[in-house]
């Protein structure tokens, strides 16, 4: 009897460029050198034609006066003496600013639609179907021109305005009261500080206690009269310190109020109601993938159809549904960079647009936008991952 | 043993009925209209007040909408007569003689008129293309691909641009409406197809510096608004090469979209490449298959079947993005509408809405189109999966 000899075999022995080691040491190296000439070459030209252009690098610009006037300021700027670095933060505080309101819009009207959408009511759920369908498939640009060249703009001049409840609506946009505080009003903003710390203590109180017993704690309404009620009660008694500085009609314009811009309005209206649609669609996707068994054996234990949503689908919809919501929200951010197109001064219309123009800085100014940008959705992106790791099924 | 008269009676009387009785037809309300009213409309006091408050707000929005668009909308004229309020006339809705006058303008933008012969040419051969590549059962789709993605490419070039000898150049600044629209759209596509799918395999290869390279380039692009790519397009790009080789602005824009498309392609077709079961990729190694075998012949184009749909709808979203190019000083539709509807000869209270009216219009068919054609993919595909 033989035994085979079971001798471990020598590996074939492999001309060294077949190996994939070396193979892929090759790949790599051949990748940055390509990589690295491509970005000589580009560095290099760049010096050259910035040259030739006698435009001066670096960053001197920033502290240069800007000498431009900006139609919508957050913090106080002025054209004589505000740098262009003031002009940046204007512009930044105001792309923050119609993202974060456009934001609040977007998911109130998307999560509406959506819900909409899964109507078993055959009408409201076919007009919702229109309104994502109809959105959804036109650019937005096109929208935004559409809102403030044929409607707002549209609108009757300063004499016809539309009025209402001491307010006017012209052309030249939305002219509110403003509310001006009174002395006094300082313990009205202490009683809403102190509704807002006392509900989540409560709610967290009547979480861990629902843990603990199971009884469960009118959470909905203590949060209500607290946020709400306790500041009025509290206005109330300080005789209601607050007043109205009404727009007054003069001849050629509106003095006072709060001026709502027609750009920021369309703006606004435009992004609000495209990513309405689009978030309309991730909570339409997010309630179906609840599967319809979680349902059914809600209704077997006896829950009835409102704590069924509220416990059972909402949490798990949920799951699904942040994960591509904050990819819109950073869409709609990224979006309201069109705001160039309208003229309402954000972040690009103001500093890629107008500070570009005026200090011929390409490289530099392109270079700090993109990286407000990127840094926005990088941190957003960071605080998805650990949200998505935290809330990952444990799966056995 | 006989029956009596009596007992004979009771026991025909007990044998009531052989067949079973046929069913009565259900209650009007609950069948036909009346009861798909009932059901779809009227189920709940809640439902009720719905239906009546969106059938208020459709008739609050649709009668207005038609109004504007179909019965008082102006239909013929030669200027801005046709358009403009008059006493017999108080109410005025679109004016379409604006969009029938300055159709070809919309469609070539200042394209040369004798030589647009061209463009028709062009818009039939993509036509053709796009057809080869979205029918999944037409006949040599790889012979489809080799035209789609190279000789299209050229053609259209020699077309449009001229040159060679062979044609009369067409400055690219004379380019525009839906010609820019299409050119930029399709380009984006063609070239971000084949980049994505390099970059998306280089996002998922085990060599750590095209690994590093593919996910800077891809999270960078994705991470700022397509505005920014193309504003550094226009002003970086001429930074970049030498002065005599400055791109003209077409190509710049060009490079910015499909540079953006590609990163955006590369995530979807990422998508794809992980939803294959890693069986396929350890059945082609058994079989001794190396790296790009296995991809060519089994993995991708699993991958790319089943990413169809999406690469539909990146393609709508890179078919609205187009748009933008308008801001760096391209005349697309928008552009030329934007351009069009202050001329002083159209100018009245609606050639703004009418001209938006056309761009919409436009972009929905395309748009809409394309969903649809991916929706239906989809289903398809997924009907193949369940079997």
């Amino acid at each position: 009897m033989t035994v085979e000899s079971t001798a471990p075999q020598q590996p074939a022995r492999v001309a060294f460029y077949n190996d994939p080691k070396i193979r892929s040491m090759g790949y790599q190296a051949a990748l940055c050198l390509i990589v690295a000439l491509l970005i000589y070459g580009a560095v290099n030209n760049a010096i050259d034609n910035l040259q030739r252009a006698h435009i001066a690098s670096g960053f001197g610009f920033w502290d240069q006066t800007a000498g431009f006037d900006i139609s919508q300021t957050l913090i106080s700027y002025s054209a004589s003496v505000s740098t262009y670095g003031r002009a940046f933060w204007v512009g930044l505080l105001n792309t923050l600013l119609v993202a974060g309101l456009g934001i609040i819009f977007a998911t109130i009207i998307g999560f509406t639609v959506g819900i909409c959408r899964l109507s078993t009511n055959w009408l409201l759920s076919r007009a919702a179907t229109g309104y994502v369908e109809l959105i959804r498939n036109i650019p937005l640009l096109l929208q935004l021109l559409f809102w403030y060249n044929a409607v707002l703009k549209a609108l009757p001049d300063i004499r016809d305005s539309h009025k209402f409840l001491g307010g006017y609506l012209n052309n030249r946009g939305l002219f509110l009261p403003k509310p001006i505080e009174q002395p006094g009003f300082g313990w009205v903003e202490l009683a809403l500080l102190i509704g807002i710390i006392g509900s989540v203590v409560f709610y967290v109180w009547a979480r861990k206690r629902q843990m603990a017993t199971g009884q469960q704690a009118p959470v909905t309404w203590v949060t209500l009269g607290l946020v709400i009620g306790l500041p009025l009660i509290v206005s109330a008694l300080a005789g209601f310190p607050l007043q109205f500085e009404f727009p007054v009609l003069g001849r050629f314009n509106l003095n006072g109020g709060l001026g709502v811009q027609p750009e920021f309005a369309a703006l606004l209206l435009g992004i609000s109601l495209y990513t309405a649609a689009f978030i309309a669609e991730v909570v339409r996707a997010g309630i179906l993938a609840v599967s319809r068994g979680q349902t059914e054996a809600a209704y077997s234990l006896g829950m009835r159809p409102r704590p069924t949503l509220r416990l059972i689908i909402v949490p798990q919809a949920m799951r699904v549904i942040i994960p591509p919501l904050t990819s819109q929200y950073l869409n709609l951010t990224k979006n309201s960079s069109l705001a160039v197109a309208i003229g309402y001064p954000d972040l690009v219309q103001v500093f890629t647009g107008t500070v570009l123009n005026q200090t011929g800085q390409a490289v530099e100014v392109v270079a700090i936008t993109m990286a407000v940008y990127l840094s926005i959705s990088l941190l957003t992106s960071l605080a998805m991952n650990v949200y998505n790791s935290r809330i990952a099924l444990v799966e056995r | 043993m006989t029956m009596s008269d009596g007992e004979l009676a009771i026991a025909e009387a007990r044998f009531l009925q052989i067949a079973p009785i046929p069913p009565q037809p259900p209650p009007m309300a609950m069948t036909g209209a009346i009861g798909w009213v009932r059901t779809n409309l009227l189920s709940t006091p809640f439902n009720i007040a719905l239906t009546i408050f969106v059938g208020l707000l459709l008739l609050w929005i649709i009668p207005d909408a038609l109004r504007f668009l179909i019965f008082d909308a102006a239909w013929t004229g030669h200027d801005r007569e046709a358009c403009i309020y008059t006493a017999e006339h108080p109410d005025v809705g679109a004016c379409w003689p604006f969009v029938w006058d300055r159709l070809s303008y919309f469609v070539y933008g200042s394209y040369p008129i004798p030589e647009r012969w061209r463009v028709n040419i062009f818009f039939v051969m993509l036509a053709i293309g796009i057809t080869w590549m979205l029918w999944l059962n037409a006949p040599r789709r790889d012979l489809g691909a080799a035209y789609f993605f190279i000789v299209l490419p050229i053609c259209s070039f020699i077309l449009l641009h001229g040159g060679l000898g062979l044609l009369y150049t067409v400055d690219t600044s004379l380019w525009g409406g839906v010609l820019v629209t299409i050119v930029v759209s399709s380009v984006g596509i063609v070239v971000s197809l084949p980049l994505g799918i390099v970059l998306a395999l280089g996002r998922r290869s085990h060599m750590p510096t095209v690994k590093t390279l593919s996910v800077i380039f891809i999270e960078f692009v994705r991470g700022v608004p397509l505005i920014t790519v193309l504003f550094m397009a226009s002003v970086m790009l001429p930074l970049f090469v030498p002065d005599a080789y400055s791109p003209d602005k077409l190509v710049r824009a060009l490079v910015g979209i499909a540079l953006f498309a590609s990163a955006y392609m590369a995530e979807v077709v990422r998508a794809g490449l992980a939803a294959i079961p890693k069986g396929q990729f350890e059945g082609a190694m058994a079989v001794g298959l190396g790296y790009r075998t296995m991809m060519q012949l089994i993995v991708l184009p699993q991958a790319l079947k089943i990413t169809i749909p999406n690469i539909v709808n990146t393609y709508i979203g890179l078919f609205k993005d187009t748009t933008l190019v308008f801001i760096v000083g391209l005349f697309d539709l928008v552009k030329t509408i934007e351009v069009a509807r202050i001329d002083p000869q159209w100018a009245a209270p609606t050639t703004s809405s009418t001209g938006y009216a056309f761009a919409a219009m436009f972009y929905f068919v395309f748009c809409y189109g394309m969903s649809r054609y991916a929706r239906a993919t989809e289903a398809r595909l997924s009907k193949a999966e369940k079997r």
